[in-house]
């Protein structure tokens, strides 16, 4: 084998600290987009209500150390839009003075903003929509994606139950439409690998909750036939995290409950994990959610492409984060990468329970011609993405 | 491949030998401890408790003590290497992940993991005498032989600093792949060495131009690309070889120093990190983060002779000869 020619190219890689150089000012948006929290079951666990915001806060620092020895300055604006206000105006202001923007909103807010005439010439990361469709038939190009897609997490977690041979499944759906959008992920994905969904209740909220959980959910999951595992799309986490020792069968629970895979968990560790865990947790006072880790990848994906191309075109900064060129250090185990047909991030995706890792995906033995990590979600030849081409 | 090498030979070195054989001491990151390997042996002949999670491992020049990063505790321990006991704890700064001792014996470069600095310890006065601000996350540590310069690399920066010891200043950054884990110089301190565990290349740097003369990739059949991550890497004293651990894909590869030609590739452990080499250049020691484990690679025969289970978690490695 021969040695690898030289990929950096010499200017930037001789750079002398503290040299003359023409300084590059990177500025970064943050916009999100308040939305309405429906009531869940259990007041313990919050949605922190900077989350998003401190993992973007958190790639800002990592990347204004590295601009310091580059003569790279970035700065991060925040805008959070209430409820009730103007969306499209907010976003107008946010593009008049920033081609760069990092948006924690549900999709069809993101889709307006991408589709603004402002917005054509920007690059915008989506860090909290997990709809197929912006990746699909609803793409867009200058709308790139951090967080994984429901069928990323969907295949995540069902490779990790082929691994282990359980492929005999019931689900319990929640009624809201992410629940219904991740349960469809998940009957997709249980085709794709293999697995049989062998029976599927929707739990409406009706149940006489007077009679407490440990009376309700084993009625409940009475009457389904023999399985594995039994799997839970409730997206907000209203009555998912009462199934585990509630159900009629000793089984345990996967999906938004229990096993679940994710874009992050704070039970990775692996991989200096520790490291951005522990950076994470000085800044913000709470352990990062995957939310905040689809922020802070967008950011540093920026930033690894300012450093590369010593560019703050926004343009350019796309063009390099879907070649490939481009690869990030990301903390879970392999380089993260664009998919240039539709600009969703490849990654590596844990699934964990609230305690402790439980596997990191892709598993073993799932091949691919090109990217393991392509096992994961719809892959190129399946794309009605053509915003790309 | 387990294979005793246990010679009639051998034995009568063992025992003739004098108070300290030759020894590999590795740590133990997950189960503080280190343990101590018979090199004649290949044994494990004694384990020691130390801080909390220790990483970093090295002996002073005269081999006379063993300087370890007990990151978790902050501190750079001292243990004597006849009585195995832990003589006193050294200021590091926060969270000490590796090290490097300049050629004087007296000063150790530290990267402080958690807080972007290089410390530098003064092992005589017992205190920390400079603090360098450098990228985020820093890891490899290395110093040339002159004693001029000292290399800090950031996992996350994604950069070499060169540091000027004589004034502790930063007066080049080189830019490499992602998440930088080792750096080495050449014995005439003419030529560095950096690996990219995520990159997947091994750089070389000229250090009077800080240009860079080759990036050194790897293929391996039936491994994917993404799990060869570089990470440890020894060269030998002539510069004629150096030995990369490539993390998940279980091998360290054997690479011609000057060619930059990949010639071979040994089979080893689980997550090969780091390594120790013989001070003949006969016997390599592969720590195995997750197979917990250590192998030795003989690189007369070029293959790996034994695995020898250790702690949980093995990170460092270090040799030390036998008393003369």
């Amino acid at each position: 084998m021969k040695p690898t020619p030289l990929v950096i190219p010499t200017l930037l890689a001789s750079l002398a600290a503290n040299a003359a150089l023409a300084t590059i000012e990177v500025p970064i948006a943050y916009l999100e987009l308040e939305i309405e929290r429906p009531p869940v079951l259990t007041n313990l666990d919050p949605v922190p209500a900077d989350l998003g915001r401190m993992g973007a806060a958190l790639g800002l620092a990592d990347n204004a150390t590295t601009g310091g020895f580059m003569g790279h300055n970035y700065s991060l604006s925040d805008v959070v839009v209430p409820l009730g206000d103007d969306w499209l105006e907010a976003a107008r202001t946010v593009l008049a003075d920033h081609s760069i923007v990092v948006v924690n909103a549900p999709a069809e807010a993101l889709l307006a903003l991408a589709d603004l005439p402002e917005a054509q010439s920007a690059l915008i990361f989506n860090a909290s929509a997990e709809a197929e469709a912006l990746r699909e038939g609803a793409c867009r190009a200058n709308l790139l994606h951090t967080m994984p897609s429901y069928a990323m997490r969907a295949d995540a977690l069902m490779q990790f139950l082929i691994s282990k041979r359980w492929g005999d499944l019931v689900m319990i759906t929640g009624q809201r439409e992410s629940d219904m959008a991740f349960a469809e992920a998940l009957r997709n994905s249980a085709t794709k690998f293999g697995a049989r969904i062998r029976a599927e209740k929707e739990w409406d909220m009706s149940s006489d909750m007077r009679r407490n959980i440990g009376q309700e959910f084993p009625v409940f999951t009475q009457d389904f036939p023999s399985h594995h595992v039994m799997l839970v799309a409730d997206e907000a986490g209203d009555f998912g995290p009462f199934l585990e020792f509630n159900a009629w069968e000793p089984r345990p629970v996967a999906g938004s409950s229990g096993a679940r895979p994710d874009a992050w968990s704070d039970r990775v560790e692996a991989y200096g994990a520790a490291q951005l865990q522990l950076r994470f947790k000085r800044l913000a006072d709470r352990p990062m959610g995957a939310v905040d880790y689809a922020a802070w990848a967008a950011v540093r994906a920026v930033g690894e492409a300012v450093t590369r191309t010593g560019s703050n075109d926004a343009g350019e900064i796309r063009a390099y984060i879907l070649s490939d060129a481009f690869e990030l250090a990301a903390f879970k185990g392999a380089a993260i990468t664009f998919r240039d047909w539709n600009g969703q991030m490849r990654q590596p995706m844990p699934v964990a329970t609230k305690t402790a890792l439980v596997a990191m995906t892709p598993m073993p033995g799932f091949l691919h011609e090109v990217s393991t990590l392509d096992t994961l979600g719809r892959d190129r030849p399946e794309t009605a993405c053509t915003a790309f081409d | 491949m387990i294979r005793s090498t246990v010679s009639a030979l051998a034995l009568t070195t063992l025992l003739a030998a004098p108070a300290v054989a030759q020894e590999v001491w590795v740590s133990n990151e997950r189960d503080n401890t280190i343990s101590i390997i018979d090199v004649s042996s290949m044994e494990v002949i004694e384990t020691i408790q130390v801080g909390a999670r220790p990483r970093g491992i090295m002996f002073s020049h005269d081999h006379k003590v063993a300087y370890l990063c007990a990151s978790d505790d902050s501190t750079i321990q001292v243990i004597d290497v006849a009585t195995r006991e832990i003589l006193h704890n050294l200021p590091s700064g926060e969270n000490p992940e590796t090290f490097a001792l300049h050629p004087d014996n007296r000063h150790i470069y530290i990267s402080n993991e958690d807080d972007n600095i290089t410390s530098v310890l003064d092992v005589v006065d017992r205190r920390i005498v400079a603090q360098i601000p450098v990228g985020v996350e820093p890891e490899g540590k290395a110093i040339n032989r002159a004693g001029t310069i000292a290399i800090t690399t950031s996992e996350t920066t994604n950069m070499a600093h060169w540091i000027n010891t004589e004034t502790y200043e930063i007066f080049q950054n080189s830019l490499v792949g992602s998440r930088p884990r080792h750096a080495e110089f050449t014995s005439d301190d003419k030529r560095l060495f950096v690996s990219a565990e995520i990159g997947g290349g091994l750089h070389v740097f000229d250090t009077e131009t800080f240009e860079e003369l080759a990036e050194i990739r790897f293929e391996i059949p039936d491994v994917h690309p993404h799990d060869i991550q570089p990470v440890g890497f020894k060269l030998t004293e002539d510069m004629t070889r150096v030995y990369v651990a490539l993390g998940p894909a279980n091998r360290i590869a054997v690479v011609d120093a000057e060619t930059y030609e990949v010639l071979d590739y040994h089979l080893v452990g689980r997550r090969v990190w780091h390594m120790a080499m013989s001070d003949d250049e006969t016997k390599l020691f592969t720590t195995n983060g997750v197979s917990g484990d250590v192998t030795i690679i003989d690189l007369e025969r070029q293959e790996p002779v034994k695995s020898v289970k250790v702690g949980r978690f093995p990170w460092g490695a270090a040799y030390r000869p036998a008393d003369s």
